[in-house]
């Protein structure tokens, strides 16, 4: 690692493949995985820290990827909406969020799937008052969220042991 | 954590430590902050402890997460400290920030101030001339101004352990999560029996440069029976020491009202906690649909 506007050598593990990558410090996280990674999956919403539309796991936990610098994921395990399906087949999250129409027009679903695989890891039964919390960094401007709290108790009753 | 203030010293002004970034980030995006360097914190082991000391004090490390210190048991045996972690921003933004780069950060909107004050709470610091202890109320210089000079960092916040008769809680109102607050209230009261008052501490956020000390609403609870008339009397008091700034966040008129029912509110359960009670009360945000 270096300082200044040398580019900095860093190694990540996106979804079980490691990437070495070398990023101008001043990279985003996010940045490193759409554009760099081709992980499109993650998007852009605000790119102020508010949306959530970002979300992605970092070594296990949510953070917005629009406010994490690409130079700190050294070393780190990153989880994104594309480390979800598994073999071609839609994580339960997934499926859930599609058969309960917990999305419209999608652009915040990566980052709510992301938000609600973290919640679902950490408590396989969270109340409707625990989703609620869970979910309020992640901003939906078309469903109204009745849906999205629907899909996420599915989700909650249809994993084994909230295996997230 | 030496090599960290070594690298600040010797950078001077263009240096920026960076902790868990979720303040500084953003104002970087808006050009408020242009730092040439950051120094990232992150790696700085042994800096995110949650432990008790002497049996009198609870010590949280400069990197302890928001999120961490919400799931600490130990943490939650001072009431109005899982107050403020559970209820900071949304959980996102609590999975990475931390207590040390919030009150380094000095923000008027912050929530750790408000709280940490109406406890008495120690910062040590580590710099180039070394360690030092600094009372919270001198750490606040100013709006986003603390007393860390140039190299020196926060390596952990020392929190007394209040008495077992007394009980606090921190209330805010957010327009939504990740937003600071429109206006917040801290209350740590010591009560002599389950009616008289023995110790106030009454502190204000988002309502001044600096968070505001209501010493007039203290004076209306300390040595006092808290009657429903005596917390009235306080939330009066306290609207009249708030300083608010219209903003998108409310206007001036409206965020004094707010404050007057936020200190209320936190008299109420920092009492009925005094008693021994649960009272689940938090500023967090909790969307109604």
């Amino acid at each position: 690692m270096s300082v200044g506007s040398e580019r900095v050598a860093i190694h990540v593990s996106v979804n079980g493949r490691a990437h070495d990558c070398e990023v101008e410090p001043r990279m985003l996280l996010v940045d490193l995985l759409r554009e760099r990674l081709d992980l499109t999956g993650t998007h852009i919403g605000c790119d102020t820290s508010y949306c959530g539309a970002c979300t992605v796991l970092l070594n296990g936990v949510t953070v917005k990827s629009c406010t994490v610098f690409a130079a700190q994921a050294h070393e780190a395990e990153i989880l994104t909406v594309e480390g979800l399906s598994k073999d071609g087949e839609l994580h339960p999250i997934q499926k859930a969020f599609a058969s309960c129409h917990g999305l419209q027009c999608g652009y915040c679903t990566p980052g709510l799937l992301m938000s609600t695989y973290y919640l679902l890891s950490k408590n396989a039964k969270p109340t409707s008052d625990e989703i609620r919390k869970a979910i309020a960094g992640n901003t939906c401007r078309c469903t109204g969220y009745q849906n999205v709290l629907k899909a996420i108790q599915v989700a909650a009753e249809t994993l084994p042991q909230g295996t997230a | 954590m030496d090599e960290a203030v070594a690298v600040l010293a010797e950078l001077g002004e263009e240096g920026q430590a960076l902790a868990g970034g979720q303040s500084l980030i953003p104002l970087m995006k808006l050009r408020l902050a242009r730092p040439g360097v950051l120094v990232d914190l992150n790696s700085i082991p042994k800096l995110s402890h949650i432990e008790k000391r002497d049996g009198s004090s609870i010590r949280i490390g400069a990197l302890a997460r928001h999120a961490e210190i919400a799931d600490s048991e130990l943490a939650a045996s001072i009431p109005i400290l899982h107050d403020c972690a559970a209820g900071i921003a949304d959980a996102q933004i609590r999975n990475r920030g931390t207590i040390g780069g919030s009150i380094a950060e000095a923000d008027p909107s912050g929530d750790w101030a408000p709280v940490l004050l109406t406890l008495s709470t120690e910062v040590h610091c580590t710099g180039p001339k070394g360690i030092r202890t600094i009372a919270l109320p001198d750490f606040l210089k100013d709006a986003y101004t603390s007393a860390l000079e140039k190299g020196e960092l926060v390596r952990e916040v020392a929190v007394q352990i209040p008495p077992k008769n007394s009980g606090g809680a921190y209330v805010a109102f957010k327009r939504s999560a990740p937003v600071y607050a429109s206006a917040s209230a801290a209350v740590q009261l010591t009560m002599a029996d389950r009616e008289m008052c023995q110790q106030a501490h009454v502190y204000l956020g988002c309502v001044g440069l600096l968070p505001v000390h209501a010493e007039a609403a203290e004076k209306e609870l300390r040595g006092r029976k808290i009657t429903p008339q005596a917390i009235a009397a306080a939330g009066e008091a306290a609207m009249e020491a708030a300083q608010p700034h219209s903003d998108m966040r409310g206007s001036a008129e409206y965020k004094k009202v707010l404050v007057k029912s936020l200190v209320k509110r936190a008299i109420d359960a920092a009492l009925r906690r005094s008693r021994g009670e649960q009272v689940k009360v938090t500023h967090e945000y909790v969307g109604r649909i």
